[in-house]
């Protein structure tokens, strides 16, 4: 710390301290990009150790070695190893068979077109007069989604082979020089034993990571090559092929003169102004909330938190839904009746809450229900890290006569912001894809023709309009991929505020 | 603190000693010392002032935080059909809804989808959690660094973009049966590895010396993982249970797209059918039982999450907040 800043004026003060923020952001994004580039470098030469050591040790290998460069496992199956020789062996067999009849087919369609633009595949589905059944039949032509997804897995496949070849071919050569020691090689056995040991995270880890690699890791490149083609409600699979696009789909979205460019911007702008809202009510008032309730001499301290509490353990389903029933607005005009919230305001100020028919109106409501949620469960976090603030912070700062007031915004906010810093953060970022707040309460309405297209309604975030079209009637796969690609470089931006700024990252190794 | 002040009794010395008088003057400084403490009568006011009026504001907020968790339950006893009713609490009282509820829908079947779900899946992602977890906080290994920045890196993709690809894919995994309760589990659970980062954390706090110690006792990974680590970590199998647990009976956004366009409705899950219930043309007659239903879903969930309550924050603290 540093007491220097406090010759200045508060004005100024705050002035500097958003200038460093903004600084320690480009130095982040400076380093950030730096490690990026010695990461590259470190994997380049790690690539050229791997292939040097990969030729000199076919050069110097005897013929064993050289043939087990051709046939995988030959050198283990001749040399003691001879179940691990097996398990090689039936791997190459079942990649070169992959290949041949599968992937390489796959490949092939899947690169034809890659540059430049065109179909992705070969043949359209197209209709044939079929003599037989006297109608028209379908003749099942290439399925160009089909095309990219086993593209990318068998890119993928690929890579893995390679680096199980480059793994057996040094293996092949130490086995031989191992042979000339006379060392005895490791049995099958004792392997398996290790995989207990020494490798134990190579048992832990890999069930998770397939799982993790079919299921994540193939679909989301996939999708994200989505973004580069033109698969829409035109282009529905199998019926129709799909063209590569280049950077069309982005250029598209970007333009602000078109109608779907001023949607995105709209719908960014809410998205954001809503994330800020949302994160800030909740997380403010859930502290004043926690310090109310921890306050010295308050009773029923814990019937307060349990009755908080109950917002959040509600499935969000639930309690969402009857709160949107709950401001429906019947009719939509006065006298309309509708929910009881809708009622209530009504009979008591004779006026109509246009919930779900105005947009402002409905936004605000949205933050309104956000803040049922969300202030229980910051409440929650601080309650227990208020605890942890040094009582003897408060107690010298009473003895010199500071107020309550001023007690919390100098000793408490800054230690409360200070702590909980990143996880102010993961919440903005959670706040951004908050799918269930938005969708349950209003479904992203109300719409408004003259100011949004595609689908997109005036609350609609991005990840909700995400959702809309690659489910409902508006269906645009290529337009929610890109859309989904630019959540995702939102959402980075500011988790590398908080991987620069969390020492848990830098100092791993420090607590343990 | 006030009170202590108070008890300070002041003595008297009847002594002669020639000290008597500096006594004295002692004394009465310190009679005035706490005279100025007297003070206090307007500062115990505020005090009380404050605590009723903190007490006040607390009741209130509390109540109206509970009011629509109260009007949902009052409104599963109504008798009067229709989506609106002009009054908070129902005018004719009734286990209808609840009969209707288990003799006419269902909500029975969905229930017992939704358990199982939840089951299979909680257990798996248990186990993917702490085994990922486990490896990444004390296995040092060559592709470990690289593969941690993978999977921060893949958190941040929204998690339901490739849904439409996961959609093809178990579509080509599973021909006949893509829509179903496996798929659901599959995409509940398949992902699991990703939310390693809390456990870890946790794991990280756990001194190493333990392992070590193990070790050189001769002990494998694998014993030390499960002999010693895991009986330390029970806040934290507690906490990723819970979460996945809980997580198929809240979700509404995956299941909607596995499902979506599926005939049978025999095939949801509680959010889904229940979803369906409010839609404008079934609002009129299912709202009723809708509460019904959210009463039955929510108790046992909310009742978990209360009673698990010191873990769940335990969990959130201890790994999203660290200075």
């Amino acid at each position: 710390m540093d007491f220097e800043i406090y010759k200045y004026s508060a004005f100024k003060r705050f002035l500097i301290r958003v200038g460093r923020f903004f600084k320690g952001l480009g130095t982040g994004f400076v380093n950030f990009f730096i490690n990026l580039g010695k990461l590259f470098v470190s994997l380049f030469v790690k690539l050229f150790a791997a292939i040097k050591s990969f030729g000199l040790n076919f050069v110097k290998g005897n013929i064993l070695t050289k043939a087990s460069y051709l046939i995988m496992g030959l050198s283990h199956f001749f040399r003691g190893q001879i179940v691990r020789g097996f398990i090689y062996l039936i791997l190459e067999v079942g990649f070169i068979c992959y290949m041949v009849f599968f992937g390489g087919n796959y490949l092939s369609m899947f690169f034809q077109n890659f540059f430049g633009g065109g179909n992705i595949g070969r043949v359209e589905t197209s209709d044939f007069w079929n003599e037989e059944l006297g109608i028209y039949d379908k003749l099942p032509g290439d399925n160009s989604f089909h095309i990219i997804l086993y593209g990318i897995l068998t890119l993928f496949v690929i890579l893995f082979f390679i680096m199980t070849y480059f793994q057996v071919t040094k293996e092949s050569y130490d086995l031989e020089q191992n042979t000339i020691i006379g060392k005895k090689p490791v049995n099958f056995k004792r392997d398996v034993n290790n995989l207990l040991d020494n490798k134990f995270h190579i048992t832990l880890l890999s069930v998770p990571m397939i799982g993790l690699f079919m299921f994540t890791i193939v679909p989301l490149v996939t999708m994200i090559l989505i973004a580069f083609t033109n698969y829409d409600a035109n282009h529905e699979v199998p019926q129709h092929l799909f063209q590569w696009v280049g950077f069309d789909n982005f250029i598209d979205l970007f333009a602000s003169n078109s109608d779907l460019g001023a949607t995105f911007w709209r719908v960014l702008g809410w998205t954001l102004i809503w994330a800020v809202l949302a994160t800030f009510t909740s997380y403010f008032f859930g502290m004043l909330l926690a310090l109310l309730i921890n306050k010295k001499g308050i009773k029923f301290k814990k019937l307060y938190r349990t009755m908080f509490v109950a917002t959040i353990a509600v499935p969000q389903f639930v309690s969402l839904l009857i709160m949107s029933k709950m401001l429906d607005t019947g009719g939509g005009t006065l006298g309309s009746g509708g929910g009881v919230i809708t009622q209530l305001i009504e009979q008591l100020f004779n006026y109509h809450l246009k919930f779900g028919l105005d947009i402002n109106t409905t936004r605000i409501c949205i933050v309104l229900v956000n803040m049922w949620i969300g202030v229980p469960y910051s409440m929650l976090m601080c309650s227990g890290i208020l605890m942890n603030i040094p009582e003897d912070l408060y107690e010298s700062a009473r003895i010199d006569g500071a107020s309550g007031v001023r007690r919390f915004f100098k000793i408490t906010l800054p230690y409360m912001l200070f702590v909980t810093g990143p996880y102010l953060i993961t919440q903005f970022i959670g706040n951004i894809n908050n799918f269930n707040v938005i969708f349950l309460l209003s479904g992203g309405g109300p719409g408004d023709p003259l100011k949004y297209t595609d689908g997109a309604k005036g609350t609609d975030l991005l990840i909700t309009w995400l959702y809309k079209l690659s489910l409902g009637t508006d269906r645009n796969y290529k337009l929610a991929s890109v859309i989904g690609i630019l959540v995702f470089v939102i959402s980075a931006v500011f988790s590398l505020i908080v991987y620069n700024k969390s020492s848990a990252v830098k100092g791993e190794e420090n607590f343990q | 603190m006030m009170k202590k002040e108070k008890k300070i009794k002041v003595k008297s010395y009847v002594s002669t000693s020639p000290d008597a008088q500096r006594w004295a003057e002692i004394d009465k400084l310190e009679q005035s010392l706490n005279k100025k403490k007297k003070k206090p009568r307007s500062m115990k006011f505020w005090r009380i002032f404050g605590n009723t009026t903190g007490q006040i504001v607390l009741s209130i907020l509390a109540i109206i935080w509970i009011i629509p968790l109260i009007y949902l339950f009052v409104q599963s006893f109504r008798k009067e059909p229709g989506a609106w009713s002009p009054t908070f609490f129902p005018q004719t009282w009734t286990l209808d809804n609840y009969k209707r509820l288990f003799t006419e829908t269902k909500f029975l079947r969905w229930y017992g989808n939704t358990l199982l779900i939840a089951i299979i899946s909680c257990a798996i992602t248990a186990i993917f959690v702490l085994a990922v977890a486990y490896a990444f906080s004390r296995i040092r290994f060559k592709a470990r660094k690289p593969m941690m920045n993978i999977m921060l890196i893949l958190g941040m993709f929204p998690g339901f973009m490739s849904m439409s690809a996961v959609y093809f894919l178990l579509k080509i995994l599973l021909p006949n049966n893509y829509q179903s309760l496996l798929s659901l589990i599959i995409v509940y659970s398949a992902g699991a590895a990703l939310s390693y980062y809390i456990a870890k954390g946790f794991f990280d706090t756990v001194p190493k010396s333990l392992d070590e110690a193990a070790r050189i006792d001769g002990a494998s990974r694998f014993r030390t993982f499960f002999k010693i680590i895991l009986p330390l970590s029970k806040s934290i199998i507690i906490y990723t249970i819970l979460i996945s647990f809980i997580s198929p009976w809240c979700d509404y956004i995956f299941v909607s797209f596995i499902m979506s366009g599926v005939p049978d409705t025999g095939m949801y899950t509680v959010s889904l059918g229940m979803y369906k219930w409010l839609e404008r043309e079934q609002i009129q007659q299912y709202f009723t039982t809708f509460c019904a239903a959210a009463v039955i879903v929510a108790t046992p969930i909310t009742a978990l999450f209360m009673w698990l309550q010191k873990y769940y924050v335990e969990g959130v603290t201890g790994g999203a907040v660290k200075g």
